[in-house]
């Protein structure tokens, strides 16, 4: 201990607290864009089976985390960069192989069959990646390319993996965005999200479009696994971690909208990210108007602070949309 | 073929009841799944280690011993059904660290278990969970720890701390749960006495191992300006907090509890913080004595990880002790063997079982994780390791205590 052990403090000397809170806001932008990116690849996949197929597809994270195991396995032989070309194609496969085999048959029996189907297979690929992988996290490290960090701003370094994975997710999201609006599948794909029955009726060969929209779907989810897994971390229950914002993704942004999921996914994304920078409690904003709460029953709710509660957040706005917007922000039908 | 097929089912069947005759099942009730695994399985494979040296020596009053581990993941409710199953196939001791909350309801579970089956006791032997309130107002005469409580802890960091002027602007950040919070608390309240112009910067409470990406607390930390943070955080929510501030390049001086579990000394030396990340334990590898350094040397031979629970070898040694002392494996003999019991700790120093609270009181050094000196232990293949800065013996460690317990 001998004097170099203060450099937090010399910084907010030199820098002063108006760029400090600058560097503040540009972080959590970044770290909150680059999460909603992420949940947009795989809330993309899952909005556009919903409204095609009118599935929720309860198992969509388990390909999310079927793409981050298959990348983990494969950057083991092969390295980080086959991996992500190979895990989700892999991973989309088994998706088509999903929809072709077990979801067209379910379907026969109704909504609920289907739904029940992909809840049951939610907690089967659970059990089958732990019984693989076991249910330690894996050690899937950041490849040594971009093992550095890409830029400083005032003096916190932002990680060049992180920058990669936003590039990647911007890529694939050009990417989708050209697909649907210039080629003729896009097109179907387009008005079956909004006339399923009439895009049948027209003749289209529905199903394979279904396996398609699955597959690619599956795939789309499998590469946020992948490129996601090395950040975060890659265990047997990251599924059931981001499964519930994914729903909460698809519902706010509205129902088959897929500029509504990206709006979705980036507000979540941000809101979750600032909502931990915040200190404020209800206490210290209306405190002075009713000091005798602090010590009341309400307590707890009152000196609450805003970061403690930043998980629950994507939750709550999910309820107050169902409430007061329920076809969700950009959703064109209700059902 | 079904008479075949019946004859395989029953035989393991029939194997295990021969066996429990000549065996003491030693229950391991902690996170095998979830947020908590990586924790869970470092334990698991520590407590067979010592299973198995009790074994070769003969077991304990000649009956081998065996662990049955049982996945709770991290969560109380299923920490109940665990030791209920676990009873059930014939389990009299269990044994817990991770989380207080579980520790808590373990306690309760296992008192009113005995209070309703007099001569059927089960003891509860807590490794880790530090939650002062265990030995305090919610003490029970089958709760006995092995792991300083939170406080002794706090107390040794801040007694460490205030001889540190450059320490000005500090940061707290804890997991948000019953040992977390009072981890905060008393950090706040012994820092204000011990140095008042220390000013706390920030006091973040965050979800119990649910957290992935510590980036934006990260964030929040360089923007308060704080010099120092204080964590009482264990598991992944310590390594992935340090892997962040690695990411970040946050330069701060890190006061812990757990920083040494798995993960954190990689993410320790990819931030470069050479000997600024200091933590509080009854031991670490580069004790300066022979037996834990042997000890240390066989265990990374065999089981392949550096030793995180010195505590786990003093819990299994005692037990052996007090079995043998009371020549007697019934849970209540035991207990009352261990009461009181001084004991000779892995690490070097003596260390006793306090009679009043059941909570063991021995050595505990503050270390830092840095460069080491040539043939020293090293953690994770780093090339770093850790290095005693300060040493507090028993006496110093012993805090009052307000237990009551009912005794049978």
């Amino acid at each position: 201990m001998d004097g170099r052990d203060k450099p937090g403090h010399d910084e907010f000397i030199r820098h002063g607290p108006d760029k400090i809170m600058l560097e503040l806001i540009v972080i959590s932008t970044l770290n909150g864009v680059l999460y909603g990116m992420l949940l947009f690849l795989m809330a993309s996949g899952l909005t556009v089976i919903f409204s095609m197929l009118g599935v929720l597809n309860f198992a969509h994270a388990s390909f999310y985390m079927l793409g981050a195991f298959f990348g983990f396995q494969i950057s083991r032989w092969f390295g980080f960069w086959p991996g992500l070309i190979v895990a989700p194609i892999l991973a989309g496969a088994i998706g088509a192989a999903v929809e072709r085999y077990g979801l067209r048959r379910v379907h026969k029996n109704g909504h609920v069959a289907e739904l029940l189907f992909t809840f049951g297979l939610a907690f089967a690929i659970e059990e089958i990646v732990s019984i693989i992988w076991g249910k330690v996290p894996v050690d899937y490290r950041t490849p040594e390319l971009l093992d550095f960090p890409a830029f400083t701003i005032f003096s916190t370094n932002y990680p060049a993996y992180k920058m990669f994975m936003l590039a990647v997710s911007v890529v694939i999201f050009l990417g989708l965005l050209v697909a649907l609006k210039k080629t003729r599948i896009g097109l179907i794909v387009q008005a079956a999200l909004t006339h399923p029955h009439m895009v049948a009726h027209l003749g289209h060969n529905v199903e394979r479009i279904f396996m398609l929209v699955f597959g690619v779907g599956t795939a789309l989810a499998a590469v946020a696994g992948v490129i996601a897994g090395p950040s975060l971390v890659t265990q047997s229950n990251m599924a059931a971690l981001v499964g519930p914002i994914l729903f909460v993704v698809v519902v706010v942004g509205g129902l088959g909208s897929l500029p509504g999921a990206f709006i979705a996914s980036l507000l979540i994304g941000l809101l979750q990210t600032f909502a931990v920078s915040i200190n404020g409690s209800l206490g210290s904003v209306f405190g002075p108007l009713g000091p005798e709460l602090a010590q009341s029953w309400l307590s707890d709710i009152w000196n609450v602070s805003v970061a403690q509660v930043a998980p629950i957040m994507p939750y709550l706005l999910l309820v107050l949309i169902l409430i007061f917007r329920p076809m969700g922000l950009l959703g064109t039908r209700e059902s | 073929m079904r008479r075949l097929l019946a004859a395989v089912i029953a035989l393991p069947l029939l194997g295990s009841a021969a066996m429990a005759q000549d065996t003491v099942k030693f229950g391991y009730i902690d996170p095998l799944s979830g947020g908590g695994a990586s924790v869970g399985e470092g334990g698991l494979k520590t407590f067979q280690y010592l299973a198995d040296e009790i074994n070769a020596q003969g077991g304990i009053l000649g009956k081998k011993v065996e662990i049955v581990p049982l996945d709770n993941k991290t969560n109380p409710q299923e920490s109940l059904i665990q030791a209920q199953k676990a009873i059930d196939s014939g389990v009299r001791y269990v044994t817990q660290g991770n989380g207080s909350a579980v520790a808590g309801a373990l306690s309760d579970f296992v008192t009113k278990f005995n209070e309703r089956n007099p001569g059927k006791e089960v003891l509860y032997f807590n490794y880790a969970a530090v939650d002062p309130i265990l030995t305090n107002d919610k003490c029970s005469f089958w709760h006995f720890r092995w792991d300083a409580n939170s406080d002794i802890k706090m107390e040794a960091l801040t007694n460490y701390m205030k001889d540190q002027p450059s320490i000005k602007k500090v940061y707290l950040i804890n997991q948000d749960y019953s040992f977390g919070q009072s981890v905060r608390t008393t950090a706040r309240a012994m820092l204000a006495k011990k140095r008042p112009d220390i000013q706390i910067v920030g006091d973040e409470l965050h979800p119990l191992l649910k957290i992935t990406d510590f980036a934006p607390y990260i964030a929040k930390i360089k923007a308060s300006g704080a010099d120092t943070v204080v964590t009482g955080n264990w598991g992944q929510d310590i390594a992935l907090l340090l892997k962040a501030a690695a990411d970040a390049g946050l330069k701060v001086n890190w006061y812990t509890y757990y920083a040494g579990g798995a993960g954190g000394p990689t993410a320790i030396k990819q931030a470069g913080l050479d000997h600024q990340v200091f933590q509080i334990t009854e031991g670490f590898a580069n004790v300066q004595n022979k037996a834990s350094q042997d000890f240390e040397k066989a265990f990374r031979a065999k089981v392949g990880l550096s030793l995180w629970y010195p505590r786990a070898v003093n819990e299994m040694r005692m037990f052996k002790a007090a079995a043998e002392k009371a020549k007697s494996l019934d849970p209540v003999k035991v207990a009352q063997a261990l009461e009181g019991m001084k004991y000779e700790v892995l690490d070097g120093g003596e260390g006793f079982m306090r009679k009043e609270d059941h909570q063991f009181f021995q050595p505990i050094y503050i270390s830092s994780f840095g460069t080491i000196p040539a043939g020293q232990f090293d953690e994770e293949n780093t090339g770093w390791g850790w290095k005693e800065v300060a040493k507090v013996d028993t006496d110093k460690t012993v805090i009052p205590t307000t237990c009551k317990m009912d005794r049978p």
